[in-house]
């Protein structure tokens, strides 16, 4: 049930629709295409660069293609106090990729965030939507397994 | 020393899924008897109360929506600050999952008093997770007629530390970068859209139909001459039981971290956040009061084996990353101190950094356009005042 925006239709969507534009045309197609953000353009009335301007600010929107699953793992002090880096090392090892990269099938992008608001279960990521805390090393692998 | 559960009562007690237990502890009374007032008898308990803003500010509530029930506009909104993203804060997060009804008729109240037709929660895009909680309970509210007067709309961030700002909060509402506003005008008097706003913290509008229910008396008995009632504390880091508490303003650091989360062996506290005061453990006997220290009420503990210093380049990291980029001294400023901490924190520190450190802060804690920038240098000028030994180790004698 997410019924964000779900008044707007093509025909009433205006200028400060913009964020919720991006962020359903984001969950439709997993980032924002250069397409994507001058057809938002052209339909609002507003310059690329403005949606541009939008669409590059938020780090949960992606102006570049991304993986089936987004891995967000907590750098931030109190995950930090709880050993988030071997969780960093753990999902490296388990995907083979580094933060910032996403794997050739497409399955996983993997980044570092900041505060997800999960301390009181740190060290802690976000999958997608699904936030997993309270984690070791261990339990990465059965975690990831979830999604394909 | 025990909590007091004044904002977070029905926390764990009622099903947030079903507002019929929520009726059943005086769920909407408070609602009911504020429609029964004139608005600005409403403002007037508030005001009488005390309550101050929970977000960090700890602006006077009643004065805000005194200023905006005041502001001549047919057009007037309701935001609440959902965007809870100071580093080591999940206290929203705990109450948006266990009580989303209170809130609500918060907001109801709010609403009412300024007239206000429309409302928005702004939701942290991390947070996603509570849409459908937060979304029933709207529904299951408007079904059984609270919300007649009022439209209660969420919206949902999508990723931005400064967005908790209320200027760039509006902004990232109105479908924009969430950059900093120039202030004054002020959201009472122009605010979303350029109409009177009040935006409250989620834990400024829990206490709200406590207040109306129980009176401003009652409220008033409760914390410090300027800090009045309770506050809600995110607890993490090195303690042994992280977590939710809830503590009568005033209250002692030491009890907090020691007595209730199970600390031991502590090197120094971290309170509000990022931007918040580090105070070292001799300390720890400071009362948590807006005259004190306060914040948001995030809480990080430091064990005796952390190093300070790197937990201030790691946080000064943060903000540099977070720094909404409008205006100079923060932007450039942050940056700057992320330069010099990273190298005091590989050892390669200089004599003449700790002047450059006190001069950027100057100049950023006067000269910023917003809070980020404005607290940013805190953490740094904290740990030179109590820490300044870590400091000194590390100034390169090559």
């Amino acid at each position: 049930m997410n019924k964000i925006g779900e008044g707007i239709s093509p025909q009433s969507q205006e200028k400060k629709d913009l964020l919720v534009l991006l962020e359903r045309a984001q969950s439709r197609s997993g980032y924002l295409s250069q397409e994507t953000v001058a057809e938002l353009a052209e339909s609002l009335g507003l310059s690329i660069s403005e949606v541009y301007g939008v669409a590059s600010f938020y780090s949960f929107l992606s102006i570049k293609p991304q993986g089936r699953n987004v891995i967000r793992i907590c750098k931030s002090i109190p995950c930090y106090l709880k050993n988030a880096q071997t969780i960093i090392d753990g999902v490296r090892k388990e995907i083979g990729i580094r933060p910032g990269e996403t794997t050739a099938d497409g399955r996983f992008s993997f980044q570092l965030t900041n505060c997800i608001g999960a301390c009181d279960r740190a060290p802690a990521m976000m999958v997608n939507n699904d936030v997993h805390g309270d984690l070791t090393p261990e339990k990465i692998s059965k975690i990831l397994k979830a999604y394909k | 020393m025990s909590e007091t559960r004044v904002v977070l009562k029905n926390c764990g007690v009622i099903d947030p899924e079903d507002i019929a237990t929520y009726l059943d502890r005086e769920g909407f009374k408070a609602l009911k008897k504020a429609l029964k007032l004139p608005g600005e008898q409403v403002i007037e308990e508030i005001k009488a109360s005390g309550l101050r803003g929970r977000g960090g500010a700890g602006f006077p509530c009643g004065l805000k929506w005194d200023l905006a029930s005041k502001a001549k506009d047919d057009e007037k909104y309701v935001i609440c600050n959902a965007d809870e993203g100071e580093v080591g804060t999940f206290k929203d997060r705990y109450i948006l999952e266990n009580d989303p009804f209170s809130l609500i008729e918060g907001i109801a109240i709010a609403g009412y008093a300024i007239g206000a037709r429309k409302a928005y929660i702004y939701l942290r895009a991390e947070y996603h997770f509570l849409l459908d909680v937060l979304e029933k309970a709207i529904v299951q509210s408007k079904k059984k007629g609270f919300l007649k007067y009022l439209d209660i709309e969420i919206r949902q961030g999508a990723g931005a530390y400064v967005c908790g700002e209320e200027s760039a909060l509006m902004d990232s509402i109105e479908g924009k970068r969430g950059e900093v506003r120039y202030r004054p005008p002020f959201p009472p008097t122009s605010g979303l859209w350029g109409k009177p706003t009040i935006i409250n913290n989620v834990e400024t509008l829990m206490n709200i139909p406590r207040i109306m229910l129980n009176g401003a008396e009652w409220f008033r008995g409760m914390g410090t001459e300027k800090s009045k009632g309770t506050k809600v504390f995110s607890v993490s880091g090195d303690v042994g039981k992280p977590g939710v508490y809830e503590l009568v303003l005033g209250s002692r650091l030491k009890e907090l971290v020691e007595g209730l989360a199970g600390a031991e062996k502590v090197q120094a506290v971290q309170v509000g956040g990022a931007t918040g005061r580090i105070i070292p453990y001799s300390m720890l006997d400071t009362p948590l009061s807006f005259e004190t220290i306060l914040g948001a009420g995030a809480v990080t503990v430091f064990n005796e084996t952390r190093d300070i210093v790197d937990m201030v380049y790691r946080t000064m990291k943060f903000l540099a990353e977070e720094s909404c980029g409008k205006c100079a001294p923060c932007r450039e400023g942050t940056e700057a101190m992320v330069e010099i901490l990273g190298r005091f924190s590989k050892g390669e520190g200089l004599e003449k950094d700790i002047t450059v450190l006190e001069e950027l802060a100057d100049t950023m804690m006067l000269a910023s356009m917003c809070g980020l920038g404005q607290a940013a240098p805190i953490p740094v000028m904290d740990s030179l005042k109590h820490f300044r030994g870590a400091y000194d180790q590390r100034i390169s004698q090559s």
